[in-house]
């Protein structure tokens, strides 16, 4: 049945359902318990399932993917919360190290099937290390799998799916849209896990996102229709793999393409994009690829992070820039 | 630098303690001993064999080992026979140019055949990249470790086979995987044991801190088993810690015991006792097994150019299959015809793993796609697909030979 619930709220009843259905599913992470992680994504799942199944564990990333490694080899199935983007890099090494390659290092005896969920991302007004977007960091490294939801009802499915794959999964969570609501059909049948989907049909150029950028990116398509252009939005969710054959199709549609991404245009996931997508549509292309995103500095304080982050003029501006050609 | 003696030294007793433990421990009435406490002091190890092969009394730990038979003293000497003989013959095919690598064992025989000796089947471990002796007691192949210091595979074992995790190289991160392991037992409602081997030079690793920090608050059923050769390739141990290994157990809240890691009776015994903590829900423990890296870190490392052959020599004479040997002889637990045989199997094995290794087909140039993702990923597929198409090219220019 549908119904109206927040980003958060549908992670939550994801988890709910995950933990439910499956004996060996594990919640684990810092103040997931009785707090309900410092976003309540976890709210309530503590008292219903116990402490055995939902983990506080001590402050140490490294530890909590560790040890969500060994659970996995013991035929557990963790999810794993780091709290913060920029608190991840802790766990950087067992995840690249050890996670990603313990299954082709066993020649695919042993599985992985650890989810480890990132809230990220800016726009919320946080210190430094809260608002980073290191996805990028993670695409480069085989043996991932990274999704971004950018919606309740994608949060909810992609979730369901996160925990039954077998590879381990990388769950970027857009934290300043944990609070935005929307239909969560519980009963549907998911696409895809790593499926683009075109929120926006459009033929004059095209919009690449995902996570918190989805959005953004349907208000920029609204503006422009205000000024007489048709943009198409493709919410990529996953950023590895990414969908290319969706972005190709879409590109061959519509011959412009624009990539929007809150982490650092450099070595960036749209410079990948902008990589294959030449590549792919060398004769459909009108314009080069062209990507906005953070710049290449620490993530700045918070009364600077208007100026960092891609707003609806910027993202306008590269759509100028592109139908300029 | 400066390396303790295992051999002039016996272990201190004290009533209700245990020579060279620290911490906290529910069996014993006093936790105090403190070995090491007192800075002027070496501290204390648990010894029941010394390098002269005589047997000493340990009121603590002769129980864990009072039932061992002749039968089963002459197989732990065949286990480190042939472990050697195996490592001595790994250590000669990288020689012959056969493998790329290889990570000699030798001199640490005793703690690692003492510890896998006292392990049950259901019981798990994570080894680093040296345990051949432990894998050797589990039932792995020695063939099978050399697949990836060949360059063949980078693991070439089911680790659920015989419940050894596959080596890891990056030092330490194994103990956390460990770790979570043990408390998977815990939810399962099992009782069976985890044992995490590391060394001196990982005992510094962030990630054995938090396994320790874990395991205790979790009160996780694992045993660390630190086997401190002395040396992290060049780095003497006094570059990892100011204390001896094993006190840095206390200070996370579980006992941590010192043994002499050249005495397989001794290994066997304390491991056993730590097994048992475990499994009784008693949580971790850390066991430093004092030892020596006879050899060279690995073949591409060259010890002369920072320790001594007097070092070395010191350490000969506390050589662990040296010391059993001279016990077996004493106590008539084995005669002539029984080194002669394994004189003779020893040999065998070095022919079979030589022939083994030599057979080791390189694998198939689209194994690099193989078994990256469980359920698959697009982008591996488009490449291997590229690569296929590529291979394909150079068959075409053959023209169709």
């Amino acid at each position: 049945m549908a119904e109206k619930m927040a980003l958060a709220k549908a992670i939550n009843e994801s988890l709910r359902r995950a933990l439910d259905a499956d004996p060996k599913v594990v919640v684990m992470g810092e103040d997931v318990g009785k707090l309900g992680g410092v976003f309540r994504v976890t709210d309530g799942l503590q008292k219903d399932f116990g402490e055995s199944r939902v983990i506080d564990t001590p402050l140490a990333e490294s530890g909590i993917v560790g040890t969500a490694i060994g659970l996995a080899l013991r035929g557990y199935r963790p999810v794993v919360e780091i709290q913060f983007d920029g608190f991840v890099f802790p766990a950087y090494d067992q995840i690249v190290t050890q996670l990603a390659k313990m299954h082709a290092r066993a020649l695919g005896k042993v599985k992985m099937p650890v989810v480890v969920r990132i809230p990220y991302g800016g726009g919320i007004g946080a210190v430094e290390h809260h608002s980073e977007s290191p996805e990028a960091l993670f695409a480069h490294v085989a043996g991932l799998k990274i999704v971004s939801p950018s919606n309740a009802s994608d949060a909810y499915w992609m979730m369901q799916q996160a925990v039954q794959s077998d590879d381990p999964v990388i769950f970027f969570e857009p934290k300043r849209r944990y609070w935005d609501k929307g239909e969560v059909d519980t009963e549907a049948i998911p696409g895809p896990l790593h499926k683009a989907r075109v929120v926006r049909e459009g033929t004059d150029l095209t919009l690449a996102a995902y996570g918190p950028m989805v959005k953004l990116c349907q208000e920029v398509a609204d503006a422009a229709a205000e000024e007489g252009r048709s943009l198409e939005v493709l919410d990529l969710r996953s950023v590895s793999p990414i969908d290319f054959d969706a972005v190709q199709a879409s590109v061959e549609k519509t011959r412009r393409l624009v990539v929007v991404h809150e982490a650092p245009v450099f070595f960036g996931s749209g410079a990948e994009i902008a990589a294959r997508i030449t590549e792919r549509c060398f004769y459909h292309l009108e314009a080069p690829v062209l990507r906005v995103g953070g710049y290449h500095a620490p993530y700045p304080p918070a009364r600077l992070e208007e100026s960092y982050l891609p707003d609806l003029d910027r993202v306008l501006d590269a759509v100028d820039r592109s139908l300029a050609y | 630098m400066t390396v303790e003696s295992t051999a002039a030294r016996t272990p201190r007793r004290s009533a209700g303690n245990k020579a060279g433990t620290t911490g906290t421990k529910r069996t014993t009435s006093t936790t105090k001993k403190a070995a090491g406490a007192d800075k002027s002091a070496e501290p204390a190890l648990v010894q029941l064999l010394t390098p002269e092969g005589k047997r000493v009394k340990n009121a603590e730990f002769d129980t864990y080992v009072a039932d061992i038979t002749a039968e089963d003293l002459r197989g732990l000497y065949r286990d480190m026979v042939l472990t050697r003989r195996f490592d001595a013959e790994a250590t000669a095919l990288q020689r012959q140019g056969e493998l790329g690598l290889w990570a000699s064992l030798l001199g640490q025989e005793a703690a690692q055949i003492g510890s896998g000796r006292a392990l049950r089947d259901d019981d798990y471990v994570f080894p680093t990249y040296r345990e051949h002796g432990v894998a050797w007691c589990r039932g792995v192949d020695p063939t099978n470790l050399l697949g990836m210091f060949r360059g063949v595979n980078n693991g070439g074992w089911d680790p659920n086979g015989n419940n050894f995790h596959l080596y890891t190289i990056v030092i330490g991160s194994q103990t956390l995987h460990a770790t979570g392991y043990a408390m998977g037992i815990t939810k399962d409602g099992a009782d069976s044991a985890v044992i995490a081997y590391f060394g001196d030079g990982a005992s510094s690793q962030g990630d054995v801190a938090e396994a320790f920090t874990f395991s205790a608050v979790y009160n996780a059923p694992v045993v660390f088993f630190c086997q401190n050769n002395q040396w992290a390739i060049s780095e003497p141990t006094e570059k990892q810690s100011r204390v001896p290994l094993y006190q840095r157990a206390q200070g996370f809240g579980f006992p941590g015991v010192r043994v002499d890691g050249n005495d397989v009776l001794a290994n066997l015994a304390v491991t056993k006792w730590a097994l048992e903590r475990a499994r009784a829900g008693e949580g971790p423990t850390l066991v430093e097994a004092f030892t020596y890296r006879m050899g060279a870190h690995t073949t591409s490392d060259d010890p002369t150019r920072y320790r001594g052959d007097e070092e070395r020599l010191a350490w000969e004479a506390k050589d662990p299959i040296l010391r059993l040997r001279r016990y077996l002889e004493a106590a008539n637990h084995a005669d002539e015809g029984f080194f002669a045989e394994l004189e003779t199997e020893s040999e065998a094995l070095g022919k079979r793993v030589r022939e083994a290794v030599r057979a080791m087909p390189d694998p198939d140039h689209f194994a690099i796609f193989e078994n990256v993702y469980a359920d698959g990923h697009a982008l591996v597929d488009e490449e291997r697909a590229q690569f296929a198409a590529y291979q394909d090219s150079f068959a075409d220019e053959d023209g169709g030979k």
